[in-house]
């Protein structure tokens, strides 16, 4: 078979990660190839390697008859990759024949350059019938579905004449019998001699496409599964087993009563699913699951900046009204976001006004900010968090990762927190500046403090956690208390497959 | 003082010293006098505008409110016959109302501070216009019983020193005082620049943009009266004709970034002298009035790119510095 692609010891560092290590990979023509990975083994680091976005520290990319170090974006395209993506790079505003030619529109009228619609239309509509769309090319995108979109995606692939397609989770918004047309259109792809890279969490989907599975695991290549060893049991297998280094400090005393009560939950991600969990003082409660899975929306609706759609919060067994992040810090209930850079800081304010954002009523006398006092209670909190910075006046911006959290950190810490949300606390975030973030959390939460974490990461989740929730498609679709922790029952869990199906449980119709 | 104001500063001089140097009149007490009482009335909305240019808004209405609320204000006095100070309250109330409407309009309906105010400029001025008749309105013979208030908006203190620039000078204090030392300030540059980040942190951020608006709601209502003594005559289709753009420049020319969070009170009053300054040399040199604008204009877009200029090299020079230290760590 006709090697279209070849990876050899593909290797990528940033400072202080090992994104990529030797990560060797084929792909033939007539190919579906599964790749599989937890979040952050590094499936979308090789991808951008791939896509030219990434150049590589050392390794050979072999493709279309070349050998190189590495590619750019014009060279993956002219080579015949194209991408699938999970967020659809598309353009609202087109219809879809001008999304699928875009950047190759047929012209006419010699150097006037106009835009020729008819051959343009010519062009897709028989793209589009080899997929089975059910719309046609003047179709305005705006009024697609995103499974419609998906195909608008995959008809562009098409026109660029791509030998090489890369679907990433391709499936994680759409219903199963969207799924299901996808998996058919993969299918007819293969059929012509296209080769494919297929991204998923969702198990069941390779073992209906793939020829062939590759894993990734902390940026290594942990193994490949021919068609015929394909299953459940060894992909995860594949995906994990590895040694979890010792993290676990126990709590001090045992959970108190109390904390933070979520009854019947709906947040606007998935409104047909309804959620209950129960944080307790004292107790640091993992909450994992897949991207997109409905962890973040929880956070921001119980922070108060997505409205909830339904259910009721209890704090210390007093009913707790959040309609606001006001309400939220008013309660002592504090949110560490995800996208520290976007939600946590104002990275062009110094520490100091970082750290007292929050609370700065607290700072002033008849409105009037008292410098000194505010100082003093940032430099408190540089000192106690070991920010590594001169002094409070240096910009939030200026500091690394680990010590940007820290000053999200210090904001809340120096008022008087109940409950704290931590969404994924540690990305991006050196591995000593982890172990730092962990130890505060253990502290917090030895002082009283019900904490949820959530985190994409495996080694995190079991080996911060007193107890883990795992999310599935917008419900909790189990707990799991220390001594049940392992790797497999987590992440059977986050896949919703209690032993073999996908997302048979998903409704048909609701978005996931 | 920050570097911009310190740059800004320098640039005043030396414009200064070079006009001084053509022309001595420049420096004469009259030409001086007479630039600090524009500086004055240009100064106090220009404070206005750059409040709600931090919180990455713009008020491109303050011109027509000029016009409607001096229309109103010489209505009040001269037809209505009400005391002075009752009218000044009303003026003031009226630019409130409307900073209010605009801060509403922009928080609560998520429009853009561009669109709401840009209707505002074309409502308030069809509206002033219309009221009137298009006919321009002064005091004619009432300006007797007008003494305290035509003192106050247009006379001088201490025999010398024009009074809107008195009233500038304090509405500069107070407004630093408010912006760079109260909680109110702090949440304004947050606001401006990361509101995101600002609602993360349990601020009501839409309270603050609406703070701001009123502010400058209530700046450009004070100004109107000091204007409508200085020409002590409204003529609603060109009364304050691009004063907003005046504005906006001496804002940005005193630090104040368009994308908000940027700026200061000592700025935005050095950006006004600045503009006075371009505007008075043009007259004292003898250069074609026609090409007014095109001064201020060129003056603005080199000070800009200066600006922009220099911030680059800075920020390169602060990424070597964390370089280096980081490598030796």
């Amino acid at each position: 078979m006709e090697v279209l692609l070849e990876l050899e010891g593909i290797g990528k560092s940033y400072p202080g990660v090992r994104a990529l290590d030797g990560v060797s990979l084929r792909l033939h023509r007539g190919e579906v190839l599964g790749l599989i990975g937890e979040n952050g083994a590094g499936k979308s680091t090789l991808m951008k390697v791939l896509g030219g976005v990434v150049a590589p520290s050392e390794g050979r990319i072999r493709i279309a008859g070349h050998d190189r170090p590495s590619l750019t974006v014009p060279e993956a395209t002219q080579a015949g990759i194209a991408f699938v993506h999970q967020e659809l790079n598309l353009f609202d505003n087109l219809d879809v024949a001008g999304n699928v030619l875009f950047g190759r529109e047929p012209v006419r009228g010699g150097p006037l350059r106009l835009l020729d619609r008819r051959a343009a239309r010519e062009k897709v509509e028989p793209l589009l019938r080899r997929l089975g769309a059910d719309f046609g090319p003047d179709a305005p995108l705006a009024e697609l579905s995103i499974a419609q979109r998906q195909l608008v995606e995959i008809a562009r692939a098409l026109a660029a004449e791509a030998r090489i397609i890369i679907l990433d989770e391709p499936t994680s918004s759409l219903t199963l019998s969207e799924t299901a047309r996808l998996l058919a259109v993969v299918k007819e792809l293969r059929a012509s001699g296209t080769g494919l890279i297929y991204i998923t969490h969702r198990l069941g989907e390779i073992m209906d496409c793939a020829d062939r599975v590759a894993c990734l695991r902390d940026g290594r290549m942990a193994g490949e599964l021919r068609r015929d060893e394909i299953d459940h049991a060894a992909m995860i297998r594949l995906m994990i087993g590895r040694d979890l280094r010792a993290l676990y400090t126990a709590p001090a005393r045992a959970p108190a009563q109390g904390g933070l009560e979520i009854l019947g939950l709906v947040t606007s991600a998935f409104p047909a699913r309804q959620l209950d969990l129960h944080i307790h003082p004292g107790e640091i409660l993992g909450l994992a699951g897949l991207v997109g899975a409905g962890r973040t929306t929880l956070a921001r609706t119980l922070f108060g900046i997505d409205p909830p759609l339904a259910g009721s919060l209890r704090l210390d067994g007093k009913p707790l009204r959040i309609r606001s992040a006001r309400d939220a810090v008013a309660a002592g209930l504090y949110l560490i976001p995800e996208d520290r850079k976007q939600a946590g800081l104002v990275l062009e304010m110094p520490i100091v006004e970082n750290v007292t954002l929050a609370s700065a009523p607290l700072y002033a006398r008849f409105g009037l900010m008292r410098r000194g006092a505010e100082w003093q209670a940032s430099e408190e909190q540089r000192l106690s968090l070991r920010i590594k910075a001169p002094s409070s006046g240096t910009r939030a911006g200026a500091l690394s990762g680990g010590n940007q959290q820290k000053v999200v950190l210090g904001k809340w810490l120096s008022m008087a927190p109940r409950v704290m949300l931590f969404d994924e606390p540690t990305r991006g975030i050196d591995v000593g500046a982890k172990g730092e973030i962990y130890r505060l959390m253990r502290a917090l939460a030895d002082r009283g403090v019900a904490i949820l974490m959530i985190s994409s990461d495996m080694e995190e989740v079991l080996g911060v956690s007193d107890r883990i929730a795992v999310m599935h498609e917008g419900r909790i679709s189990g707990t799991l208390e220390r001594d049940a922790f392992s790797e497999q029952a987590v992440l059977r869990l986050a896949i919703g497959s209690e032993g073999a199906g996908t997302a048979r449980k998903q409704a048909e119709g609701v978005p996931a | 003082m920050s570097k911009k104001e310190l740059g800004l500063a320098l640039l005043l001089i030396v414009i200064g010293g070079i006009t001084a140097a053509l022309n001595p009149l420049f420096l004469s007490g009259v030409n001086v006098l007479n630039m600090a009482n524009l500086i004055g009335l240009f100064g106090v909305f220009s404070i206005g505008q750059g409040i709600i240019i931090i919180t990455g808004g713009i008020d491109l209405s303050v011109g027509s409110m000029f016009a409607l609320l001096g229309v109103i204000l010489v209505d009040l006095l001269v037809n209505y016959e009400l005391p002075w100070p009752l009218a000044v309250l009303v003026v003031l109330a009226a630019g409130l109302v409307l900073g209010l409407l605009h801060g509403l309009l922009v928080t609560r309906l998520k429009l853009q501070p561009f669109v709401v105010t840009l209707c505002g400029l074309l409502i308030y001025r069809g509206i002033a216009r219309y009221y009137t008749q298009d006919s321009t309105t002064g005091f004619g013979y009432a300006g007797d019983s007008l003494d305290t208030l035509t003192w106050l908006a247009s006379g001088r203190s201490f025999g010398i020193i024009p009074n809107p620039f008195l009233i500038l000078l304090v509405v500069a204090l107070v407004m630093a005082v408010v912006l760079h030392r109260t909680v109110f300030g702090r949440y304004l540059y947050a606001v401006g620049r990361n509101e995101e980040e600002a609602r993360h942190s349990g601020i009501n951020t839409d309270a603050v943009i609406i703070g701001a608006y009123l502010l400058g709601g209530s700046l450009a209502g004070l100004s109107t009266v000091l204007l409508v003594f200085y020409t002590s005559s409204v003529s609603p289709s060109s009364f304050g004709n691009f004063y907003e753009l005046y504005a906006i420049a001496a804002a940005v020319l005193g630090g104040c970034s368009l994308r908000g969070g940027e700026g200061s009170i000592l700025g935005i009053v050095l950006g006004t002298v600045l503009l006075q300054i371009l505007q008075n040399l043009v007259n004292i040199l003898g250069i074609p009035s026609s090409l007014n604008f095109a001064v201020m204009g060129g003056v603005i877009l080199l000070g800009v790119v200066a600006d922009q200029q220099l911030g680059r090299r800075r920020e390169r020079i602060q990424l070597h510095r964390s370089q280096a230290t980081a490598a030796a760590e």
